[in-house]
């Protein structure tokens, strides 16, 4: 691993079934950069970030943040690297029962012990970073639009001020003008922070927006890494194909016949 | 197939279900006396279990005591024993109707409840998201409501109790003719601490059950809508089936020896 990687993954192996998701991946993320990794549906891009997370166990491999051996961490010893992440889901996983701000709010109150009054005016103003209003944040997660949703989770996911920020699909089911304000919002909040993020998406608008490097997996492996400038001159077909969205090329969709 | 790998197949199903009830059961419970406890959620949970199942579970104890009363009448007045009535309603309602027909009630309506709030929050990655946020899911969600089954279904059951013996008192004075102050009279004469208290403990390990499969049910459904429903019924039904079961086994252990 070298010095400046947060995050690196060594031969990370995880199979459901007979099925095999991650075929021994090997990745760094640089401290302080934004890496996003691209690939097509069920190539392992989800199951690869919670694999991190410490919410699946791969089978083998190494997962080291800040050096440590994640595989290796307790139960309390997670939570209190856990305590460093913030993550934002594809599908927002908004607590229903709770109110905006109570959501936003959640990570400090209920991780870290913080007055709810206290919480209550950071999540107001996190709200407020995401351009949503004080109003707002007595809402419940069911009375806003997809968008809103959106931003509402990347508010929790920066509430805490993480060192470290993952981002699963974020510009999934928005229109292209919602999701650039999501990207432009992802990048102002990621650069204000200094954290390190690692992102998933097969939006190749949204990975040419956030990304400082650029890997692309594919059938649980890591084919091509490197800068996002790079990423139309890697030489790789597979890429290429992926960033064009061609049908043809050596990625063949596997389609069932009738 | 060969019927006996079919044997073989189901017995080892059967198996892997009970050893994964056990460790969600020591887990569950490990979190119920580890602090911190949830009292906000755990009274919440309680408003559910106990007051919103009052309406249903007080019919039900009503009527049961109501029909009870005429189906002794009936019974009895074939060999003149007519005087059975009062007693035979209150042993009947606070050892076994009273905690069985309260506990089935209350598992269809709070079990399903729980497995669907869960299961919700499972096929939306809200249970992904409390991970993220340096919750434990068991202390959260799990502990929260095995609290609130084991407290609050005896303090629901003894509020049954008293209906449904009321219920055979109004058909015992007003429709079978008994002197109100007899039938009382022989209610309490014949009663005995361990009749109630041995209902209590039945009740409460009824609680526990109810919030376990509900529980247990919802942690573990997938495949969204329809993984949903399949856990909900599944809650409903493993919930009445223990509950049935474990009846035998706690009325053996309180009257086997008298």
């Amino acid at each position: 691993m070298s010095n400046d990687a947060k995050i690196a993954l060594r031969g990370v192996y995880k199979q459901f079934g007979k099925k095999v998701v991650l075929d021994g991946i090997d990745l760094e993320v640089p401290r302080g950069k934004s890496l996003v990794v691209i690939g097509g549906s069920g190539t392992g891009k989800s199951v690869m970030i919670k694999c991190v997370l410490g919410l699946i166990r791969p089978e083998r491999g190494e997962i080291l943040i800040d050096g440590q051996d994640a595989m290796k961490f307790s139960a309390s010893e997670r939570e209190e690297t856990l305590r460093k992440f913030g993550m934002l889901f594809q599908g927002s996983a908004l607590f229903d029962s709770l109110k905006v701000w109570e959501n936003v709010a959640f990570g400090l109150i209920q991780g870290r012990r913080m007055d709810r009054d206290q919480a209550k005016q950071i999540a107001l103003d996190k709200l407020g970073q995401v351009g949503l209003g004080p109003e707002v944040g007595e809402l419940s997660p069911s009375e806003l639009s997809g968008g809103m949703q959106k931003r509402v989770a990347l508010a929790r996911a920066i509430a805490a001020e993480p060192e470290i920020i993952f981002f699963d699909e974020p510009t999934t089911g928005l229109d292209p003008i919602m999701a650039d304000v999501i990207n432009n919002l992802i990048k102002s909040c990621v650069q204000k922070l200094g954290a390190t993020t690692l992102s998933i998406t097969h939006d190749m608008a949204s990975a040419r927006k956030i990304a400082d490097y650029i890997a692309m997996i594919y059938k649980g492996k890591i084919i091509w890494h490197g800068a996002a400038a790079e990423v139309d001159h890697s030489g790789n077909d597979y890429v290429d194909q992926f960033i064009h969205g061609r049908a043809d090329g050596p990625i063949k969709m596997e389609v069932l016949k009738p | 197939m060969n019927p006996l790998a079919v044997i073989g197949r189901i017995f080892l199903d059967f198996l892997v279900s009970v050893g994964r009830v056990s460790v969600f059961t020591f887990n569950g419970v490990r979190h119920v006396f580890a602090p911190p406890i949830y009292l906000r959620l755990t009274g919440r949970q309680m408003m559910v279990i106990g007051y919103y199942s009052l309406p249903v579970v007080g019919l039900t104890a009503l009527f049961t005591g109501m029909v009870l009363a005429l189906q002794i009448y009936l019974g009895s007045s074939r060999f003149n024993a007519e005087n059975a009535v009062a007693w035979i309603v209150v042993l009947g309602i606070t050892r076994e109707l009273g905690p069985v027909l309260g506990g089935l009630m209350v598992a269809g309506r709070v079990a399903s409840a729980m497995a669907a709030e869960i299961g919700t929050m499972r096929v939306t990655e809200q249970i992904d998201a409390l991970t993220t946020l340096s919750t434990n899911p068991f202390k959260y969600l799990v502990a929260p409501r095995m609290i609130a089954g084991v407290v609050t279904l005896p303090v629901l059951i003894l509020v049954a109790d008293i209906i449904g013996v009321m219920g055979g008192y109004l058909v015992g004075t007003h429709k079978l003719g008994f002197n109100a102050g007899t039938y009382l009279k022989n209610t309490f004469d014949f009663l005995e601490t361990l009749d109630v208290v041995s209902g209590l403990v039945k009740a409460s390990v009824f609680g526990f059950i109810i919030a376990l499969m509900g529980c247990y049910h919802g942690f573990h459904s997938k495949g969204g809508a329809q993984g949903v429903g399949r856990a909900t019924t599944d809650a409903v039904v493993s919930a009445s089936i223990m509950i049935l079961i474990a009846n035998y086994f706690v009325t053996e252990l309180f009257f086997s020896g008298q």
